[in-house]
């Protein structure tokens, strides 16, 4: 259990740096979740915006994708 | 890939992902041999396996590698069609050998002892790049500076358009950085914790019933993510390719 401060500061800065996903998901169950409410209400023009959703998915998770690398940075290149 | 050292127990499950060189253990260079480009190999291997000969035998009747084979060609066509528009039928091989080369890298990544090639940024940022480079060099091809529209948006007020130039050229730039990172990161993540758990279930030992329950279900699941990572990569190439086709908002 030894190291400097700075390695600690990184390591703690990296498990905050986490906290990030939270908001990733919260954005990607908040795109799922209007899909399924938008093709509840009309069933014959959901398979037309799967595209769509699995694009919006994965720009709402790129937010995500920066904490964890923030989280990389702070452990390995630091 | 638990190992019992001195006192406790010690979960690696990040060892999996270290690149090795194949024969001998000598300095890393770009042209040693190693378990990634190994698996990279077999990946190319199996592609050719279902596409080549899935389809050498060209029945009326498909048979199951035929129908498999021509089910990923009219899923991947029909995508590029709908995101990218008619126009970029031109470019379909492209994006049909990033789907299916990403697919297998992830598919065989779960195969176990196994490597995951698309688990490496380098490998991932190489494609990501390789995307991003040939479709900036398209639209300018294309559209000479006519290309720069693209960040010029036009459907906006004027006083904020300059705004949103600065913040589109930004998130331009960004879009080979969260395009590489999601798919080794989704990778990486979802191994790792495959293994975590098989260290559980290595402690345990013959009373691992809950931790082999859900190895399974995480294991399934990670089959759906493997897909579904490939296809969002190769959705997302679509969406950069529509951008340098059509650069007018």
């Amino acid at each position: 259990m030894e190291g400097d401060i700075t390695q600690m500061g990184a390591l703690i800065g990296a498990g905050l740096a986490c906290t990030g996903m939270g908001g990733a998901a919260i954005g990607v169950g908040h795109v799922a979740g209007n899909y399924l409410a938008g093709a509840l209400r009309n069933p014959s023009a959901a398979a037309s915006q799967t595209a769509m959703l699995f694009i919006g998915i994965a720009f709402a998770e790129a937010f995500g994708i920066f904490s964890f690398l923030v989280a990389l940075l702070l452990m390995f290149a630091l | 890939m638990a190992t019992e050292a001195g006192d406790g127990l010690v979960i690696r499950p990040m060892d999996q992902f270290i690149v090795k060189p194949l024969f001998g253990d000598g300095p890393l260079m770009w042209y040693t041999p190693s378990n990634t480009s190994l698996w990279m190999a077999f990946s190319l291997i199996a592609v050719v396996l279902l596409l080549v000969l899935g389809t050498a035998r060209r029945a009326h009747v498909p048979g199951r590698m035929q129908m498999i084979a021509e089910l990923s060609y009219s899923f991947v066509f029909n995508m590029v069609r709908d995101v990218a528009g008619r126009d970029a039928l031109k470019y379909f091989p492209l994006i049909m050998s990033i789907f299916v080369f990403v697919l297998f890298c992830n598919v065989l990544g779960l195969v176990p002892m196994s490597f995951t090639p698309t688990s490496h940024i380098a490998v991932t940022a190489t494609l990501a790049l390789a995307v991003f480079l040939s479709v900036t060099v398209l639209g300018f091809v294309l559209h000479g500076f006519g290309f720069l529209r693209l960040f010029w948006i036009s459907s906006a007020p004027l006083p904020l358009r300059p705004v949103l130039a600065v913040i589109e050229v930004m998130s331009y730039f960004v879009r080979p950085v969260s395009h590489s990172i999601r798919l080794a990161g989704n990778m990486m993540a979802g191994h790792a914790m495959i293994k975590v758990f098989a260290a559980f279930a290595g402690v345990l030992g013959f009373g691992a019933f809950l931790p082999i329950v859900t190895i399974s279900a995480v294991f399934a699941l990670e089959l759906l993510i493997a897909f579904i990572q490939a296809y969002v990569f190769t959705i997302l190439t679509c969406v950069y390719l529509r951008d340098a086709l059509h650069p007018a908002h």
